[in-house]
């Protein structure tokens, strides 16, 4: 909306992805045949001058470079590094934060535990993935010693003890600092994972994105409602 | 559009070097006189119908489109191969200076991202330093350039209202667009500041509220051109009003808003008299041995090859700092110093806009009902310098003005969104959490100031005396200084937002600050860099002539930003257009009469 809207900091993701290729194809030589006595050199054919394009130049269209990605089709191309048992857990998780309710379903009911596990997944971000994997084992370990049970499974009123306790950084106990710190990140991303859902966007009233023919302002109900009629 | 690779060179009139902003009017204007003109763009090429993401929602993306080193303003923004840093093409800093610079390397360059803010410059932007003795004149008045602006509006389509005030001059009767009608947090602000004696008004945007009158409009450009009239409606007629969804900055695949992509170089293509190579790296302007341009070199970013190429006239619209380091680069016998810069003046004052912004939120916009706020995807309404009385009496302590920028409501959702909202609801969650979401969405405002930098001895670039890019050309090294002027404005900008935040009945996010070097952005970061080959009236202080016609070689244009003499809070965009559309009628007189 500005004239230049804000950067967002980041990673060289794609980048940081080919050498970890690049790593993973270098061959690991038996024993044996490292020993084995070298072949003789063959014949070959000569390098191509290096002054011609060396396959037909594409000149036109996105190169699907980390800068010049494809835009029309695009997902998230890096491993995914949460397990099963973490996802339990942030499923429970993501759901405290968001539970259905009469005007939309719940956070992990539109798929917020798999962005969160894209976007700790990510190349570069290291230090989001020690938060998320230190505060979901936190979280099971804090259920087993209060409730003797894993977070998951735990009552309602349960998870709402833990919570409770975690859900404000600036009121949290000292021994909770850092747990209400990564409920503090999870409460952010499970609302950017929700509400940029077609569910989300009905939830808080969000009916753009489609081409109207004019555009015409609030409505006179509206201006009355803040005032400027 | 055709990309191709001379072969063989064929004898251009002219070599235009850079597609976006200066170099896709020159292309433009020059083609449809009749000129052969040669293409240079830097970067790929690009087709904003087939590859601008039209409705792609956050969802659609990796990390819900959230920005990255690589792509700064997001997954879906326009800019290839750009932002903060170019792969494989750096630049340096002097110790103590911080600058950055924001390039693209693509057909059309950043206008297939800006913000389409199309705002004149003013009677006094021309003569700023006859009015309070600071920085230097332009070469021409406002009265020059009036019909420039107007035939500028008329070509790319600028919504706008009528209001005529100081300095903020208004558009000739039926030349703009329609402004589109305020949002509701536009209402409220303007609401605010009819009590604080600040003007809001339509804010002026290159974008289309309604088609263009293709039957009319290109006989009143072109006036007894048939190939200028053809192709201007035919480009017109591919061209749709906005239909008020999707984001500006993505670019437009119906050409309803400004980019040289869409609406300058089809109708340049389409009259046959342009040969566009892409992936074409410009390093040097070659200069024959009376003194003139010759051509260029450039390196073919695929193959690696370094071609030259000739033309009668070479004009250099690579954008602001690139023209001063191709000129930098271009030294000869006769040029020691880069061509056409025996004033030593290429790469000096160089300017960027003030920035400084400040957040709010507002109770009043809490729990509105459901209300659909994308707009024209950018400003409708803005805040243009009103306190021009006061500098004049005397009573600021800084010289020039800025106008504001606000923006807010209802948009589309994405990341990041509700982070923060903690502070609000004492740590919320749960059914709460969606209660409070409903409550607060749409209820958050910026306001952004962009204010006048004056020009001075200390913010200038130069070539770096080690450093080379991937394709070993030379890379510069800038310089960088506020002068107390910017600082001083940057605490206005934040003190006339507390009192709009306040009057709106909302409160401040952040600090109010007092000190302006807390508030103000970083050199570049604004993205309106301008200055470096300045025009000017007398050769020893400025490199050009008023029609961007360096002095030392007759041959030689600059189109660019880099012509600029002084940055008014004005966006640039529109006021390089029109200089180089009148740039170039000069350059097409002077070839016909035989002087260039």
């Amino acid at each position: 909306m500005s004239d230049e809207t804000k950067p967002t900091s980041g990673i060289a993701r794609r980048d940081a992805l080919k050498v970890m290729a690049a790593a993973a194809v270098v061959p690991m030589l038996p024993e044996s045949a490292a020993a084995a006595p070298a072949p003789a050199p063959a014949s070959r054919e000569p390098l191509p001058l290096l002054d011609e394009p060396q396959r037909p130049v594409r000149r036109k269209g996105p190169r699907g470079t980390p800068s010049d990605p494809v835009l029309q089709v695009a997902k998230a191309d890096w491993p995914m590094k949460l397990s099963l048992r973490e996802l339990t857990t942030l499923s429970a998780l993501c759901d405290m934060i968001i539970p259905a309710d009469a005007k939309s379903p719940s956070a992990s009911a539109v798929g917020a535990p798999g962005y969160i596990n894209e976007w700790a997944s990510r190349p570069g971000g290291d230090a989001s993935l020690v938060r998320v994997r230190g505060g979901l084992a936190w979280l099971d370990r804090e259920s087993q010693a209060r409730f003797g049970t894993r977070f998951h499974l735990a009552t309602n009123a349960q998870r709402t003890a833990i919570c409770d306790d975690i859900c404000y950084l600036p009121k949290a106990k000292p021994e909770h600092q850092f747990a209400a710190q990564f409920f503090d990140t999870i409460r952010d991303q499970t609302a950017t994972a929700f509400y940029t859902t077609p569910q989300g966007w009905k939830d808080l009233g969000y009916i753009g994105n489609v081409a109207i023919p004019k555009f015409e302002g609030p409505s006179a109900a509206v201006r009355k409602q803040i005032g400027v009629e | 559009m055709t990309s191709r690779r001379s072969k063989v060179a064929p004898q251009y009139d002219v070599i235009v070097v850079g597609s976006g902003a200066g170099g896709g009017m020159a292309a433009y204007q020059l083609s449809v006189q009749g000129l052969k003109v040669l293409l240079l763009e830097a970067g790929r090429d690009y087709d904003p119908v087939t590859e601008t993401p039209m409705f792609q929602t956050p969802k659609d993306a990796p990390l819900r489109g959230s920005g990255n080193a690589d792509k700064p303003f997001g997954f879906y923004d326009a800019t290839v191969d750009g932002g903060w840093r170019v792969p494989g093409e750096p630049f340096t800093t002097a110790p103590g200076s911080q600058f950055q610079w924001w390039r693209a390397r693509m057909l059309g360059g950043r206008t297939n991202h800006w913000g389409r803010i199309s705002l004149r410059m003013g009677p006094y932007d021309f003569k700023p330093k006859s009015r309070d003795g600071l920085g230097e004149d332009w070469p021409m008045t406002y009265e020059t350039m009036a019909p420039y602006y107007d035939k500028t509006e008329l070509l790319i389509g600028v919504y706008g209202g009528e209001e005529d005030l100081e300095n903020t001059p208004r558009s000739s009767p039926g030349v703009l667009q329609p402004p589109p009608a305020a949002r509701t947090y536009e209402l409220l602000t303007k609401q605010a500041c009819d009590h604080l004696k600040i003007p809001c008004i339509p804010a002026h945007r290159a974008v289309l509220t309604q088609r263009q009158d293709s039957a009319r409009l290109p006989q009143k450009l072109h006036p007894g051109n048939p190939l200028a009239q053809r192709v201007l409606r035919q480009s017109m007629n591919q061209r749709m009003a906005c239909f008020y969804a999707t984001d500006c900055g993505r670019g437009c695949s119906i050409k309803a808003n400004f980019q040289s992509t869409t609406v300058l170089l089809p109708p340049a293509m389409a009259t046959g008299n342009v040969t566009l190579i892409t992936d074409a790296m410009v390093r040097e302007v070659t200069v024959d041995k009376d003194g003139r341009a010759s051509g260029v070199h450039y390196i073919d970013k695929l193959t690696r090859v370094d071609h030259h190429v000739t033309a009668k006239v070479v004009v250099l619209a690579a954008s602001a700092c690139e023209t001063s380091r191709i000129m930098l680069n271009s030294r000869s016998a006769l040029f020691p110093n880069g061509i056409a810069n025996g004033s030593g003046v290429v790469g000096k004052y160089l300017m960027d806009t003030v920035g400084a912004g400040l957040s709010a939120q507002i109770p009043r916009l809490e729990g509105l009902p459901p209300i659909n706020e994308d707009g024209t995807a950018g400003i409708h309404m803005y805040m243009p310098w009103w306190l021009y009385g006061e500098q004049a009496a005397g009573r600021m302590n800084f010289a020039r003005g800025y106008h504001i920028e606000f923006g807010g409501g209802r948009g589309m959702p994405g990341p990041g969104i509700f982070g923060g909202l903690e502070s609000f609801t004492g740590g919320a969650y749960g059914r709460k959490f969606k209660e409070e979401a409903r409550r607060y969405y749409g209820s958050f405002m910026y306001f952004d100031g962009r204010g006048e930098m004056i020009p001075n001895e200390d913010s200038y670039c130069e070539i770096d005396p080690v450093a080379v890019d991937q394709w070993g050309i030379p890379v510069l090294r800038f310089h960088w200084k506020w002068s107390e002027h910017e600082i001083n404005q940057a605490a206005h900008m934040h003190k006339t937002f507390a009192e709009i935040i306040d009057r709106m009945g909302g409160k401040v996010q952040g600090t109010v600050q007092t000190d302006g070097s807390k508030a103000i952005a970083t050199g570049g970061s604004i993205i309106h860099e301008v200055g470096t080959v300045r025009m000017g009236s007398d050769p020893k202080k400025s490199v050009l002539n008023e029609f961007g016609q360096a002095w030392e070689v007759k041959n030689l244009f600059v189109t660019d930003g880099a012509t600029f003499v002084s940055n008014a809070d004005k966006n640039p965009t529109l006021s390089i257009l029109a200089l180089a559309w009148r740039s170039c009628d000069y350059l097409v007189d002077e070839l016909k009469k035989g002087n260039l």
